[in-house]
Protein backbone atom coordinates (compact mmCIF):
# COMPACT_ATOMS: atom_id res chain seq x y z
CA UNK A 1 0.00 0.00 0.00
CA UNK A 2 0.96 3.50 -0.90
CA UNK A 3 -0.65 6.70 0.03
CA UNK A 4 -0.15 10.74 -0.85
CA UNK A 5 -1.47 13.15 1.42
CA UNK A 6 -3.26 16.76 -0.24
CA UNK A 7 -4.90 19.02 1.63
CA UNK A 8 -8.79 19.94 -0.13
CA UNK A 9 -10.02 22.84 -1.05
CA UNK A 10 -13.50 22.60 0.31
CA UNK A 11 -15.42 25.49 -1.79
CA UNK A 12 -18.38 23.72 -3.26
CA UNK A 13 -21.67 25.65 -2.77
CA UNK A 14 -22.38 25.78 0.98
CA UNK A 15 -25.75 24.18 2.88
CA UNK A 16 -26.14 25.18 7.03
CA UNK A 17 -23.89 22.49 8.55
CA UNK A 18 -22.20 20.38 5.66
CA UNK A 19 -18.10 20.62 5.74
CA UNK A 20 -15.94 19.63 3.42
CA UNK A 21 -13.33 16.68 4.68
CA UNK A 22 -10.05 18.53 6.73
CA UNK A 23 -7.83 16.14 4.57
CA UNK A 24 -7.75 13.87 1.50
CA UNK A 25 -5.33 11.17 0.52
CA UNK A 26 -4.83 8.63 -2.13
CA UNK A 27 -4.54 4.80 -1.19
CA UNK A 28 -3.37 2.43 -3.24
CA UNK A 29 -5.48 -1.03 -3.07
CA UNK A 30 -4.64 -4.05 -5.55
CA UNK A 31 -3.07 -1.83 -7.41
CA UNK A 32 -6.46 1.05 -8.13
CA UNK A 33 -6.26 3.98 -6.45
CA UNK A 34 -8.95 4.99 -3.64
CA UNK A 35 -9.56 8.63 -2.81
CA UNK A 36 -9.35 8.94 1.48
CA UNK A 37 -11.33 11.30 3.48
CA UNK A 38 -10.83 12.77 6.87
CA UNK A 39 -12.75 14.80 9.25
CA UNK A 40 -11.65 15.78 12.79
CA UNK A 41 -8.07 15.82 14.40
CA UNK A 42 -5.90 13.69 12.87
CA UNK A 43 -4.77 13.07 16.43
CA UNK A 44 -8.58 11.84 17.66
CA UNK A 45 -9.38 8.03 18.26
CA UNK A 46 -10.64 6.74 14.68
CA UNK A 47 -14.24 5.37 13.25
CA UNK A 48 -14.73 3.98 9.80
CA UNK A 49 -17.46 5.12 7.65
CA UNK A 50 -18.27 4.01 4.58
CA UNK A 51 -20.88 5.17 1.83
CA UNK A 52 -23.55 3.16 0.18
CA UNK A 53 -23.47 2.13 -3.55
CA UNK A 54 -24.31 4.72 -6.42
CA UNK A 55 -22.95 7.34 -3.32
CA UNK A 56 -19.69 8.89 -2.38
CA UNK A 57 -17.58 9.70 0.86
CA UNK A 58 -18.92 13.62 0.63
CA UNK A 59 -22.38 12.15 0.86
CA UNK A 60 -21.08 12.42 4.77
CA UNK A 61 -20.38 15.97 4.85
CA UNK A 62 -23.39 16.68 6.60
CA UNK A 63 -23.07 13.81 9.48
CA UNK A 64 -19.38 13.28 9.60
CA UNK A 65 -18.70 16.75 11.31
CA UNK A 66 -20.91 16.45 13.96
CA UNK A 67 -19.25 12.98 14.93
CA UNK A 68 -16.14 14.66 14.24
CA UNK A 69 -16.56 17.84 16.34
CA UNK A 70 -17.40 15.38 19.09
CA UNK A 71 -13.44 14.21 19.45
CA UNK A 72 -13.30 11.88 16.52
CA UNK A 73 -11.21 11.32 13.57
CA UNK A 74 -13.93 10.28 10.53
CA UNK A 75 -12.10 8.41 7.92
CA UNK A 76 -14.22 6.76 4.69
CA UNK A 77 -13.01 6.79 1.30
CA UNK A 78 -15.22 6.24 -2.33
CA UNK A 79 -15.40 2.81 -3.37
CA UNK A 80 -14.11 1.77 -6.87
CA UNK A 81 -16.02 3.67 -9.69
CA UNK A 82 -17.48 5.78 -7.41
CA UNK A 83 -16.60 9.74 -6.57
CA UNK A 84 -13.14 10.46 -7.07
CA UNK A 85 -11.70 6.87 -6.82
CA UNK A 86 -10.53 4.79 -9.78
CA UNK A 87 -13.22 3.20 -12.59
CA UNK A 88 -11.92 -0.76 -12.25
CA UNK A 89 -12.35 -2.87 -14.90
CA UNK A 90 -13.96 -5.38 -12.51
CA UNK A 91 -16.59 -5.23 -9.32
CA UNK A 92 -17.72 -7.54 -7.31
CA UNK A 93 -18.28 -7.84 -2.94
CA UNK A 94 -14.60 -9.84 -2.42
CA UNK A 95 -12.81 -6.60 -4.15
CA UNK A 96 -14.92 -3.88 -2.23
CA UNK A 97 -13.84 -5.66 1.07
CA UNK A 98 -10.21 -5.72 0.17
CA UNK A 99 -10.74 -1.92 -0.88
CA UNK A 100 -12.24 -1.51 2.53
CA UNK A 101 -9.53 -3.36 4.20
CA UNK A 102 -6.54 -1.45 2.65
CA UNK A 103 -7.74 2.13 4.00
CA UNK A 104 -7.95 -0.06 7.17
CA UNK A 105 -4.61 -1.36 6.96
CA UNK A 106 -3.34 2.81 6.84
CA UNK A 107 -5.40 3.61 9.79
CA UNK A 108 -3.58 1.37 12.09
CA UNK A 109 -4.39 -2.77 12.99
CA UNK A 110 -6.00 -1.67 16.54
CA UNK A 111 -10.25 -2.46 16.38
CA UNK A 112 -11.88 0.73 15.71
CA UNK A 113 -15.69 1.44 15.12
CA UNK A 114 -17.31 0.95 11.57
CA UNK A 115 -20.35 2.99 10.43
CA UNK A 116 -21.84 2.23 7.06
CA UNK A 117 -25.03 3.12 4.88
CA UNK A 118 -27.13 1.02 2.65
CA UNK A 119 -24.08 -1.39 0.95
CA UNK A 120 -21.57 -0.25 2.54
CA UNK A 121 -23.14 -1.15 5.91
CA UNK A 122 -23.14 -4.86 4.53
CA UNK A 123 -19.27 -4.44 3.26
CA UNK A 124 -18.75 -3.56 6.87
CA UNK A 125 -20.57 -6.07 8.24
CA UNK A 126 -18.44 -8.51 5.96
CA UNK A 127 -14.95 -7.21 7.57
CA UNK A 128 -16.64 -7.46 10.92
CA UNK A 129 -17.49 -10.99 10.16
CA UNK A 130 -14.32 -11.80 8.31
CA UNK A 131 -11.44 -9.70 10.19
CA UNK A 132 -13.03 -9.68 13.84
CA UNK A 133 -9.88 -8.31 16.00
CA UNK A 134 -10.16 -5.35 13.86
CA UNK A 135 -13.54 -3.79 14.92
CA UNK A 136 -14.58 -2.75 18.37
CA UNK A 137 -18.66 -2.14 17.14
CA UNK A 138 -20.34 -1.78 14.56
CA UNK A 139 -22.92 0.74 13.42
CA UNK A 140 -25.50 0.13 10.25
CA UNK A 141 -27.83 2.64 8.53
CA UNK A 142 -30.43 1.21 6.39
CA UNK A 143 -27.69 -1.72 5.44
CA UNK A 144 -29.18 -4.56 7.16
CA UNK A 145 -29.92 -8.18 5.33
CA UNK A 146 -33.54 -8.58 4.45
CA UNK A 147 -35.33 -11.31 1.75
CA UNK A 148 -35.87 -9.81 -1.38
CA UNK A 149 -37.31 -12.30 -3.23
CA UNK A 150 -40.49 -13.23 -5.43
CA UNK A 151 -41.93 -15.92 -3.87
CA UNK A 152 -45.30 -15.19 -5.09
CA UNK A 153 -44.08 -15.68 -8.61
CA UNK A 154 -44.72 -18.96 -10.21
CA UNK A 155 -41.41 -21.03 -11.65
CA UNK A 156 -42.80 -21.16 -14.77
CA UNK A 157 -42.92 -17.23 -14.97
CA UNK A 158 -40.04 -16.73 -12.91
CA UNK A 159 -38.08 -18.16 -15.44
CA UNK A 160 -38.90 -16.07 -18.19
CA UNK A 161 -38.13 -13.38 -15.69
CA UNK A 162 -34.65 -14.61 -14.97
CA UNK A 163 -34.56 -14.56 -18.78
CA UNK A 164 -35.73 -11.03 -19.55
CA UNK A 165 -33.03 -9.80 -16.62
CA UNK A 166 -30.07 -11.68 -17.62
CA UNK A 167 -30.27 -10.94 -21.71
CA UNK A 168 -30.83 -7.12 -20.00
CA UNK A 169 -27.71 -7.52 -18.03
CA UNK A 170 -25.88 -9.11 -21.27
CA UNK A 171 -27.26 -6.17 -23.32
CA UNK A 172 -26.06 -3.66 -21.40
CA UNK A 173 -22.34 -5.07 -21.28
CA UNK A 174 -22.49 -5.26 -25.00
CA UNK A 175 -22.75 -1.62 -24.86
CA UNK A 176 -20.95 -0.74 -21.96
CA UNK A 177 -17.51 -0.53 -24.07
CA UNK A 178 -17.27 3.86 -24.28
CA UNK A 179 -20.57 4.11 -22.79
CA UNK A 180 -20.98 7.90 -20.78
CA UNK A 181 -23.73 8.42 -18.40
CA UNK A 182 -26.39 11.32 -19.63
CA UNK A 183 -24.86 14.64 -19.54
CA UNK A 184 -27.19 17.12 -17.85
CA UNK A 185 -27.43 20.53 -18.46
CA UNK A 186 -26.66 22.26 -15.24
CA UNK A 187 -25.69 21.14 -11.68
CA UNK A 188 -29.39 21.77 -11.04
CA UNK A 189 -30.91 19.54 -13.61
CA UNK A 190 -28.25 16.91 -12.27
CA UNK A 191 -29.69 17.60 -8.97
CA UNK A 192 -33.51 17.16 -10.27
CA UNK A 193 -32.39 13.83 -11.67
CA UNK A 194 -31.27 12.72 -8.50
CA UNK A 195 -34.48 13.73 -6.79
CA UNK A 196 -36.81 11.11 -8.10
CA UNK A 197 -34.12 8.13 -6.71
CA UNK A 198 -34.17 10.15 -3.52
CA UNK A 199 -37.55 12.12 -3.45
CA UNK A 200 -37.12 12.97 0.47
CA UNK A 201 -33.55 14.90 0.17
CA UNK A 202 -33.89 18.44 -0.09
CA UNK A 203 -33.11 20.20 -3.85
CA UNK A 204 -30.83 22.37 -1.93
CA UNK A 205 -28.66 19.19 -0.59
CA UNK A 206 -28.81 16.99 -4.03
CA UNK A 207 -27.23 20.76 -5.61
CA UNK A 208 -24.70 20.20 -3.02
CA UNK A 209 -24.20 16.89 -3.59
CA UNK A 210 -24.40 17.16 -7.39
CA UNK A 211 -21.57 20.03 -7.08
CA UNK A 212 -19.19 17.78 -5.39
CA UNK A 213 -20.31 14.35 -7.29
CA UNK A 214 -20.40 15.56 -11.05
CA UNK A 215 -17.76 16.90 -12.96
CA UNK A 216 -18.04 19.13 -15.90
CA UNK A 217 -17.46 17.93 -19.90
CA UNK A 218 -18.21 19.41 -22.93
CA UNK A 219 -21.39 18.84 -23.42
CA UNK A 220 -22.62 18.85 -20.17
CA UNK A 221 -22.58 17.65 -16.56
CA UNK A 222 -22.15 14.13 -15.56
CA UNK A 223 -21.85 12.14 -12.03
CA UNK A 224 -18.10 10.58 -11.87
CA UNK A 225 -19.65 7.28 -11.00
CA UNK A 226 -18.41 4.67 -13.47
CA UNK A 227 -21.08 4.37 -15.93
CA UNK A 228 -21.00 0.33 -16.92
CA UNK A 229 -22.05 0.49 -12.68
CA UNK A 230 -26.02 -0.51 -12.91
CA UNK A 231 -29.02 -0.95 -10.29
CA UNK A 232 -30.40 -4.46 -9.88
CA UNK A 233 -29.20 -7.38 -11.47
CA UNK A 234 -28.92 -11.22 -10.46
CA UNK A 235 -26.13 -13.89 -9.16
CA UNK A 236 -26.03 -16.70 -6.87
CA UNK A 237 -25.65 -14.80 -3.49
CA UNK A 238 -28.70 -14.82 -1.06
CA UNK A 239 -29.97 -12.32 1.43
CA UNK A 240 -30.35 -14.64 3.81
CA UNK A 241 -27.11 -15.85 4.06
CA UNK A 242 -26.43 -12.20 5.67
CA UNK A 243 -29.00 -12.59 7.82
CA UNK A 244 -28.08 -16.15 8.66
CA UNK A 245 -24.27 -14.58 9.76
CA UNK A 246 -26.16 -11.59 11.76
CA UNK A 247 -26.06 -13.88 14.98
CA UNK A 248 -21.96 -14.63 15.04
CA UNK A 249 -21.20 -10.80 15.55
CA UNK A 250 -19.61 -10.34 18.40
CA UNK A 251 -19.26 -6.51 18.43
CA UNK A 252 -22.12 -4.13 20.17
CA UNK A 253 -24.15 -3.28 17.11
CA UNK A 254 -26.83 -0.61 16.76
CA UNK A 255 -28.79 -0.69 13.82
CA UNK A 256 -31.12 1.98 12.05
CA UNK A 257 -33.74 0.85 9.93
CA UNK A 258 -36.40 3.42 7.31
CA UNK A 259 -39.87 3.71 7.76
CA UNK A 260 -40.83 5.41 4.62
CA UNK A 261 -40.28 2.63 1.54
CA UNK A 262 -37.93 4.48 -1.02
CA UNK A 263 -36.75 3.32 -4.55
CA UNK A 264 -33.06 2.53 -3.12
CA UNK A 265 -34.23 1.62 -0.11
CA UNK A 266 -33.77 -1.97 1.72
CA UNK A 267 -37.09 -2.87 3.26
CA UNK A 268 -35.82 -4.58 6.44
CA UNK A 269 -37.76 -4.09 9.42
CA UNK A 270 -37.12 -5.25 12.73
CA UNK A 271 -39.67 -7.95 12.46
CA UNK A 272 -37.60 -9.45 10.07
CA UNK A 273 -34.27 -9.05 12.20
CA UNK A 274 -35.67 -10.29 15.35
CA UNK A 275 -34.91 -13.86 15.29
CA UNK A 276 -31.06 -13.18 14.21
CA UNK A 277 -30.60 -10.00 16.51
CA UNK A 278 -26.93 -10.94 18.05
CA UNK A 279 -26.24 -10.05 21.65
CA UNK A 280 -25.23 -6.78 22.00
CA UNK A 281 -27.41 -5.11 19.07
CA UNK A 282 -30.24 -2.39 19.14
CA UNK A 283 -32.02 -1.60 16.51
CA UNK A 284 -33.81 1.77 15.89
CA UNK A 285 -36.86 2.20 13.52
CA UNK A 286 -37.17 6.15 13.00
CA UNK A 287 -40.95 7.36 12.21
CA UNK A 288 -41.21 9.26 8.79
CA UNK A 289 -37.60 8.33 7.64
CA UNK A 290 -36.39 7.12 4.06
CA UNK A 291 -33.66 5.42 3.22
CA UNK A 292 -30.81 8.42 3.69
CA UNK A 293 -31.21 8.17 7.84
CA UNK A 294 -27.93 10.50 8.79
CA UNK A 295 -28.92 12.67 5.68
CA UNK A 296 -32.54 13.34 6.67
CA UNK A 297 -31.50 13.60 10.32
CA UNK A 298 -27.79 14.23 11.35
CA UNK A 299 -28.32 15.33 14.88
CA UNK A 300 -30.72 12.68 16.04
CA UNK A 301 -28.43 9.85 14.63
CA UNK A 302 -25.16 11.42 15.77
CA UNK A 303 -26.62 11.87 18.93
CA UNK A 304 -27.55 8.10 19.51
CA UNK A 305 -24.27 7.13 17.13
CA UNK A 306 -22.19 9.22 20.37
CA UNK A 307 -23.86 7.91 22.99
CA UNK A 308 -23.36 3.90 21.65
CA UNK A 309 -19.58 5.12 21.39
CA UNK A 310 -18.94 6.21 24.54
CA UNK A 311 -21.00 3.69 26.38
CA UNK B 1 -4.32 -26.64 -44.54
CA UNK B 2 -6.94 -25.26 -42.43
CA UNK B 3 -4.50 -22.06 -41.62
CA UNK B 4 -5.88 -20.55 -38.72
CA UNK B 5 -6.67 -16.68 -39.45
CA UNK B 6 -5.08 -13.79 -37.15
CA UNK B 7 -6.34 -13.34 -33.30
CA UNK B 8 -9.85 -12.01 -33.30
CA UNK B 9 -9.91 -9.02 -30.45
CA UNK B 10 -13.41 -8.00 -28.73
CA UNK B 11 -14.17 -5.46 -26.74
CA UNK B 12 -15.85 -5.97 -23.15
CA UNK B 13 -16.19 -2.79 -21.23
CA UNK B 14 -13.06 -2.11 -20.54
CA UNK B 15 -11.71 -4.98 -21.58
CA UNK B 16 -9.98 -6.33 -24.57
CA UNK B 17 -10.83 -9.95 -25.43
CA UNK B 18 -8.89 -12.72 -27.56
CA UNK B 19 -10.72 -14.65 -29.37
CA UNK B 20 -8.26 -17.36 -31.16
CA UNK B 21 -9.59 -19.05 -34.52
CA UNK B 22 -8.09 -22.67 -34.10
CA UNK B 23 -9.05 -24.15 -37.56
CA UNK B 24 -11.60 -22.93 -40.65
CA UNK B 25 -15.01 -24.24 -41.00
CA UNK B 26 -14.93 -27.72 -43.59
CA UNK B 27 -18.51 -26.90 -44.28
CA UNK B 28 -19.54 -23.53 -45.51
CA UNK B 29 -22.49 -22.41 -43.28
CA UNK B 30 -21.72 -24.92 -40.56
CA UNK B 31 -21.72 -23.24 -36.99
CA UNK B 32 -18.92 -22.62 -35.24
CA UNK B 33 -17.52 -24.52 -32.01
CA UNK B 34 -16.19 -22.13 -29.63
CA UNK B 35 -14.12 -23.46 -26.48
CA UNK B 36 -13.80 -22.00 -23.10
CA UNK B 37 -10.60 -22.84 -21.07
CA UNK B 38 -10.39 -23.57 -17.46
CA UNK B 39 -9.75 -21.31 -14.12
CA UNK B 40 -6.09 -19.96 -14.83
CA UNK B 41 -5.84 -21.34 -18.62
CA UNK B 42 -6.35 -20.11 -21.68
CA UNK B 43 -6.79 -21.42 -25.52
CA UNK B 44 -4.57 -24.18 -25.97
CA UNK B 45 -2.86 -23.57 -29.50
CA UNK B 46 -4.15 -26.34 -31.62
CA UNK B 47 -7.76 -27.32 -31.55
CA UNK B 48 -8.12 -30.80 -29.46
CA UNK B 49 -8.04 -34.01 -31.29
CA UNK B 50 -11.44 -35.08 -30.03
CA UNK B 51 -13.27 -31.65 -31.72
CA UNK B 52 -11.62 -33.09 -35.42
CA UNK B 53 -14.87 -34.26 -36.65
CA UNK B 54 -16.77 -30.74 -36.16
CA UNK B 55 -17.94 -29.44 -39.31
CA UNK B 56 -17.71 -25.69 -38.50
CA UNK B 57 -14.73 -23.37 -37.51
CA UNK B 58 -13.22 -23.81 -34.30
CA UNK B 59 -12.20 -20.62 -31.91
CA UNK B 60 -11.03 -20.39 -28.24
CA UNK B 61 -11.96 -17.12 -26.26
CA UNK B 62 -9.36 -15.51 -23.40
CA UNK B 63 -11.26 -14.66 -20.66
CA UNK B 64 -10.62 -11.50 -18.92
CA UNK B 65 -7.15 -11.94 -16.84
CA UNK B 66 -6.18 -15.36 -18.98
CA UNK B 67 -4.40 -15.86 -22.16
CA UNK B 68 -3.58 -13.06 -24.20
CA UNK B 69 -7.04 -10.47 -22.85
CA UNK B 70 -6.64 -7.73 -21.26
CA UNK B 71 -5.42 -8.21 -17.23
CA UNK B 72 -6.70 -5.26 -15.40
CA UNK B 73 -6.19 -3.97 -11.70
CA UNK B 74 -7.97 -4.81 -9.11
CA UNK B 75 -9.44 -8.52 -9.54
CA UNK B 76 -13.55 -8.34 -8.82
CA UNK B 77 -14.45 -11.51 -10.73
CA UNK B 78 -16.97 -12.97 -10.89
CA UNK B 79 -18.50 -16.43 -13.19
CA UNK B 80 -21.07 -13.81 -14.36
CA UNK B 81 -18.66 -11.50 -15.76
CA UNK B 82 -17.23 -14.00 -17.87
CA UNK B 83 -20.61 -15.02 -19.54
CA UNK B 84 -20.38 -11.53 -20.53
CA UNK B 85 -16.73 -12.62 -22.19
CA UNK B 86 -18.50 -15.24 -24.12
CA UNK B 87 -21.36 -13.25 -24.86
CA UNK B 88 -18.91 -10.84 -26.82
CA UNK B 89 -17.87 -14.06 -28.85
CA UNK B 90 -21.43 -14.57 -29.32
CA UNK B 91 -22.30 -11.16 -30.49
CA UNK B 92 -18.84 -11.49 -32.99
CA UNK B 93 -19.76 -14.97 -34.59
CA UNK B 94 -23.88 -15.23 -33.81
CA UNK B 95 -24.92 -19.18 -32.79
CA UNK B 96 -22.34 -21.23 -31.69
CA UNK B 97 -21.83 -23.94 -29.85
CA UNK B 98 -19.93 -24.39 -26.63
CA UNK B 99 -17.73 -26.47 -25.10
CA UNK B 100 -16.38 -25.35 -21.69
CA UNK B 101 -13.64 -27.00 -19.78
CA UNK B 102 -13.77 -26.93 -15.63
CA UNK B 103 -14.72 -23.21 -15.16
CA UNK B 104 -15.52 -22.51 -18.72
CA UNK B 105 -18.24 -25.60 -17.96
CA UNK B 106 -19.83 -23.54 -15.36
CA UNK B 107 -19.84 -20.54 -17.60
CA UNK B 108 -21.21 -22.25 -20.63
CA UNK B 109 -23.82 -23.34 -18.24
CA UNK B 110 -24.94 -19.70 -17.27
CA UNK B 111 -24.46 -18.43 -21.33
CA UNK B 112 -26.78 -21.09 -22.51
CA UNK B 113 -30.06 -20.02 -20.31
CA UNK B 114 -29.13 -16.36 -20.85
CA UNK B 115 -28.67 -16.19 -24.46
CA UNK B 116 -30.93 -19.94 -25.27
CA UNK B 117 -31.17 -18.73 -28.77
CA UNK B 118 -27.53 -18.35 -29.42
CA UNK B 119 -25.78 -21.01 -27.87
CA UNK B 120 -26.57 -24.07 -29.76
CA UNK B 121 -25.24 -26.72 -27.17
CA UNK B 122 -23.38 -26.74 -24.48
CA UNK B 123 -20.84 -29.04 -23.45
CA UNK B 124 -19.35 -29.47 -19.85
CA UNK B 125 -15.97 -31.45 -19.43
CA UNK B 126 -13.29 -31.74 -16.81
CA UNK B 127 -10.92 -29.33 -16.18
CA UNK B 128 -9.66 -26.41 -13.91
CA UNK B 129 -12.40 -25.01 -11.42
CA UNK B 130 -15.37 -26.75 -12.25
CA UNK B 131 -16.63 -26.92 -8.42
CA UNK B 132 -16.09 -22.83 -7.86
CA UNK B 133 -16.19 -21.71 -4.39
CA UNK B 134 -18.86 -24.51 -3.47
CA UNK B 135 -22.71 -24.33 -3.02
CA UNK B 136 -22.55 -22.18 -0.05
CA UNK B 137 -20.47 -19.10 1.09
CA UNK B 138 -17.57 -20.67 3.42
CA UNK B 139 -15.67 -18.59 6.68
CA UNK B 140 -16.34 -15.19 5.65
CA UNK B 141 -12.39 -13.64 4.65
CA UNK B 142 -10.58 -11.15 2.99
CA UNK B 143 -9.08 -13.33 -0.22
CA UNK B 144 -5.87 -11.89 -1.24
CA UNK B 145 -3.64 -13.76 -4.17
CA UNK B 146 -0.98 -16.04 -3.26
CA UNK B 147 1.38 -14.84 -6.01
CA UNK B 148 2.29 -11.36 -6.46
CA UNK B 149 -0.23 -9.64 -9.85
CA UNK B 150 2.60 -8.34 -12.46
CA UNK B 151 0.55 -7.76 -15.41
CA UNK B 152 0.73 -11.50 -16.69
CA UNK B 153 -1.41 -14.26 -17.44
CA UNK B 154 -3.25 -15.62 -15.42
CA UNK B 155 -3.85 -12.80 -12.84
CA UNK B 156 -3.65 -14.02 -9.54
CA UNK B 157 -7.05 -11.96 -8.38
CA UNK B 158 -8.72 -14.65 -11.20
CA UNK B 159 -7.05 -17.27 -9.56
CA UNK B 160 -8.38 -16.19 -6.10
CA UNK B 161 -11.48 -14.73 -7.14
CA UNK B 162 -12.71 -17.51 -9.12
CA UNK B 163 -12.06 -20.12 -6.63
CA UNK B 164 -14.67 -18.75 -4.50
CA UNK B 165 -17.53 -18.00 -6.46
CA UNK B 166 -20.62 -19.82 -4.96
CA UNK B 167 -22.61 -22.26 -7.42
CA UNK B 168 -25.63 -23.07 -5.69
CA UNK B 169 -27.33 -25.76 -7.10
CA UNK B 170 -30.35 -24.44 -7.69
CA UNK B 171 -29.08 -21.45 -8.98
CA UNK B 172 -27.48 -23.68 -11.83
CA UNK B 173 -30.49 -24.86 -12.42
CA UNK B 174 -32.21 -22.16 -13.38
CA UNK B 175 -29.90 -21.61 -16.28
CA UNK B 176 -30.69 -25.52 -17.36
CA UNK B 177 -34.34 -24.79 -17.31
CA UNK B 178 -34.60 -21.53 -19.02
CA UNK B 179 -31.93 -22.86 -21.97
CA UNK B 180 -34.57 -26.01 -21.82
CA UNK B 181 -37.85 -23.77 -22.45
CA UNK B 182 -36.44 -21.31 -24.39
CA UNK B 183 -33.92 -22.67 -27.01
CA UNK B 184 -35.77 -25.17 -28.85
CA UNK B 185 -33.15 -27.86 -28.09
CA UNK B 186 -34.50 -31.62 -26.76
CA UNK B 187 -30.89 -31.69 -25.14
CA UNK B 188 -29.46 -27.98 -24.46
CA UNK B 189 -26.34 -29.35 -22.36
CA UNK B 190 -24.26 -32.98 -22.33
CA UNK B 191 -22.24 -33.23 -19.51
CA UNK B 192 -19.16 -35.13 -20.75
CA UNK B 193 -17.13 -34.49 -17.18
CA UNK B 194 -16.07 -37.23 -14.14
CA UNK B 195 -15.81 -34.76 -11.52
CA UNK B 196 -19.44 -33.64 -10.21
CA UNK B 197 -19.34 -30.81 -7.86
CA UNK B 198 -23.09 -30.33 -6.00
CA UNK B 199 -23.88 -27.53 -8.88
CA UNK B 200 -23.13 -30.11 -11.79
CA UNK B 201 -24.72 -33.13 -9.74
CA UNK B 202 -27.88 -31.57 -9.68
CA UNK B 203 -27.38 -30.21 -13.80
CA UNK B 204 -27.83 -33.49 -14.34
CA UNK B 205 -31.23 -34.98 -12.69
CA UNK B 206 -32.70 -31.74 -15.33
CA UNK B 207 -34.24 -32.72 -18.18
CA UNK B 208 -32.66 -31.70 -21.17
CA UNK B 209 -29.31 -32.69 -20.04
CA UNK B 210 -27.52 -35.60 -21.51
CA UNK B 211 -24.34 -37.76 -20.10
CA UNK B 212 -22.55 -38.67 -22.84
CA UNK B 213 -18.56 -38.84 -23.93
CA UNK B 214 -17.86 -35.79 -25.57
CA UNK B 215 -17.37 -37.18 -29.61
CA UNK B 216 -21.47 -38.17 -29.08
CA UNK B 217 -22.37 -34.84 -28.14
CA UNK B 218 -20.04 -32.72 -30.66
CA UNK B 219 -22.03 -34.97 -33.28
CA UNK B 220 -25.69 -34.65 -31.92
CA UNK B 221 -24.95 -30.63 -32.11
CA UNK B 222 -23.61 -30.98 -35.41
CA UNK B 223 -26.52 -32.17 -36.67
CA UNK B 224 -29.30 -29.70 -34.46
CA UNK B 225 -30.52 -26.59 -36.23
Amino acid sequence: MSESVTETDGSPPSVPGARAPDRRRDVEAAGLRIAVYEWGSADAPPILFAHGGFDFARTYDAFAPIVADAGWRVVSWDQRGHGDSEHAALYNWDADARDALAVLDTIGRAPIPFLGHSKGGSVLMHLADACPHRVSKLVNIDGLPSRQRHPDVAEHERSKLLASELAGWLDHRRRAAGKQRRAADSIDDLAERRGRMNPRLSFEWLRYLASIGARRDADGWRWKLDPTLRFGGFGPWRPEWALQRLPALSVPMLGFLASVTEPMGWDTTEEILEPYRPAHAEFHTLADTGHFIHIERPRDVAERVLEFLAA
Amino acid sequence: MNAPNPTIWLRHSKVTLALHPLRTARDAGARPLVLLHGRGEATPAQTPGFSEPWPGAILGLDFTGHGASTIPRGGGYTAELLMADADAALAHLGPSTLLGRGLGAYVALLLAGARPALVRGAILCDGPGLAGGGPRPTTPSIPWPAERADGRAPDPFALVDLARDVRPPDYATSFVRQATQLSGLDRPFSVCSFERPDWLAAVCEEPGVAVAPIHEALAEYARVE
